[in-house]
């Protein structure tokens, strides 16, 4: 497999790319041209010059910056939290002995089974409850914590962390909060920026959970998205150019940290 | 994370001067039994309040009379699954469920597997390729939702005017089931289908690059190597993209809704195009029964498990998962 791949092969990926890039594209275009033009159809194949009028009349329609700063607070909060629980409980699941590990990490392999759906409308009446519907607190606490996330960090650390050196450590005197923090923290670190950026995603792009636990006027970015389309929906240079606008920041992230993202897809992979 | 009591004297690194050793000693055992389970706590307590309480909690939901407003009533046993699996829409919106789990999964896995074999080959710029292929999994699924609804529309939209280009009749995608189905199966894919590829590739560069030699010396073209070598090799990647594209794919809820133009969003004027999860919605936050919300949640559930059930059956039969399992 060393030769070189030939047309075929670039051609077939320069097309599966173009499909990938060209729904962007068509939506960032209809929202940079007028409600007249966006409502005719297809319109011209370069972008008008309105795009910012209409990301501004999207914007005034809808609570958009609280809305931004809302998704901003829950996914980093939320991804900042399962990254450390996750990398403390993976590391005691791989390197530590104690009593019940193996059923307990059963149980936290068979959770990642069950859809997270099956418990909205307890979760729900849970958070009523505490009151804490309407409040970023019923967003952020159902995600500080994810199975998937010990049962990740433990699949890396299984090998990135070497017995010898927290033995070594112990008999230093380390006590294990130290080890932890100075031996299998560091090297936690390349499996930990990418759960940080998963979590990160997923709370961003959730959809179902922020519609039913927030109210109408302090939304998420994405239940914004969806108060945008419904009323206004056959706006689509308004409604597209505010999802263009939404859609920056993942694609920002994505631009700055996507190495990293694709390379800790393959490690996952591999492993999981 | 907050540190054990025995962390702070035990951390001192130089050496022991004044030595204390019983009670020092007692303290680092203790600090080394107790450790992992503080380490574990977390997770567990966290869980246990929203992950696991919810779920036990969903059952005794489900048998009792339960309004969004007014709380608990009373005990009606299996009532609320009967009154669910007499629904009308239940029955239509589980067809329409699986129809569009169906031709969003088998495409996707298919084009997953033959992209992610494109791009295990020696080429040029690999990791621009990966990350452009990833590209529309950083779109979440409502954008993905409110751009496929403008370019499935039905007078306007790009797709018909493509059709119209080449001579033929519009489709009514947001009318028409079968249309419908086909384009939020079409957005699913568009979002996973690079992601699902960048797993399998990950398998497949696992895979011995002798293997490939010994089948090349053999007389094996590249298609043969694909089937003969590559698809055996990545077995248990299959059977994990498999099934957690089952799971993903009889929640659907984001793309069929936003998708739909109407008023009120239950999945197209005749809910040609409504699933399982935006029936539980329906029940739960916009007819107040929350105890029908959680039935048709457990049967969710159900039907979830029968089909990796059947998943896994299928793919034993047909001799993917092998021995070595």
């Amino acid at each position: 497999m060393t030769r070189r791949p030939g047309l075929l092969t670039y051609g077939l990926l320069i097309a599966f790319v173009l499909g990938s890039a060209a729904p962007l594209y068509w939506s960032f275009l209809l929202g940079s041209h007028t409600r007249e033009v966006a409502a005719q159809g297809v319109p011209p194949l370069l972008p008008g010059g309105h795009f910012w009028d209409n990301a501004q009349r999207a914007i005034d329609t809808v609570p958009f910056w609280k809305a931004l700063g809302n998704s901003v607070l829950v996914s980093s909060v939320t991804a900042a939290s399962v990254v450390v629980l996750s990398t403390l409980a993976g590391y005691a699941f791989a390197k530590l002995r104690f009593r019940g590990r193996g059923a307990l990490l059963v149980f936290v392999v068979a959770t990642m089974a069950v859809p997270t759906q099956l418990g909205v409308v307890p979760l729900f009446i849970l958070m009523s409850e505490l009151g804490w519907t309407g409040t970023m607190w019923a967003v952020i606490v159902p995600w500080l914590v994810t199975a998937f996330g010990v049962f990740f960090m433990r699949q890396y650390l299984l090998d990135a962390v070497p017995d010898e050196l927290l033995e070594a450590a112990r008999m230093d005197g380390c006590s294990q909060i130290r080890v932890f923090w100075h031996v299998a923290a560091p090297a936690a670190r390349p499996a930990a920026a990418i759960l940080w950026l998963f979590t990160f995603m997923q709370v961003w792009t959730d959809f179902f959970w922020p519609l039913i636990a927030l109210p109408h006027e302090n939304p998420t970015i994405q239940v914004a998205l969806n108060q945008l389309q419904s009323g206004f929906f056959k706006d689509y240079s308004l409604v597209l150019a505010g999802t263009t606008l939404a859609t920056v920041p993942l694609l920002i992230l994505f631009v700055v940290a996507g190495r990293q993202l694709v390379s800790g897809i393959m490690q996952g992979a591999v492993k999981g | 994370m907050s540190p054990s009591p025995a962390a702070l004297p035990a951390a001192e690194l130089t050496p022991v001067t004044n030595p204390r050793p019983p009670w020092r000693q007692r303290l680092s055992s203790w600090d080394v039994r107790t450790a992992p389970y503080l380490y574990i706590a977390p997770f567990f307590v966290l869980f246990g309040l929203v992950g696991l309480f919810p779920l036990v909690y969903t059952a005794w939901v489900s048998v009792h009379d339960w309004s969004l407003l007014g709380g608990q009533g009373e005990y009606v046993g299996l009532q609320n699954f009967r009154d669910v699996l007499t629904n009308p829409y239940f029955a239509k919106q589980l067809v329409n469920t699986v129809s569009i789990f169906l031709l969003s999964s088998v495409p996707q896995v298919v084009i997953a597997v033959v992209l992610a074999a494109l791009l295990d080959s020696n080429l040029r710029g690999r990791t621009v390729w990966r990350m452009s292929i990833l590209l529309p999994f950083v779109v979440s699924p409502v954008a993905v939702a409110i751009i496929f609804g403008s370019l499935f529309g039905d007078r306007y939209g790009l797709v018909n005017q493509l059709l119209g280009g080449i001579g033929l009749d519009p489709v009514l995608w947001h009318v028409d089931r079968f249309a419908s189905h086909v384009a939020i199966a079409t957005m699913v894919n568009w979002r996973w289908t690079g992601y699902n590829a960048l797993i399998f590739l990950a398998a497949m560069q696992a895979v011995p690059r002798d293997l490939y030699e010994s089948a090349a010396l053999d007389g094996a073209g590249r298609v043969r190597q694909f089937l003969s070598v590559t698809l055996p090799m990545i077995r248990p990647t299959m059977v994990f993209v498999i099934i957690t594209s089952t799971i993903g794919g009889l929640q659907v809820f984001a793309e069929p809704r936003l998708f739909d133009e109407t008023t009120a969003r239950n999945g197209g004027s005749d809910r040609q195009f409504g699933t399982i999860t935006m029936l539980i919605y329906d029940f739960g936050w916009q007819l107040r029964d929350l105890g029908r919300a959680s039935a048709t949640a457990w049967m969710l559930f159900l039907i979830i498990c029968a089909f990796a059930l059947l998943n896994l059956f299928l793919l034993r039969r047909f001799g993917v998962l092998g021995g070595e399992r």
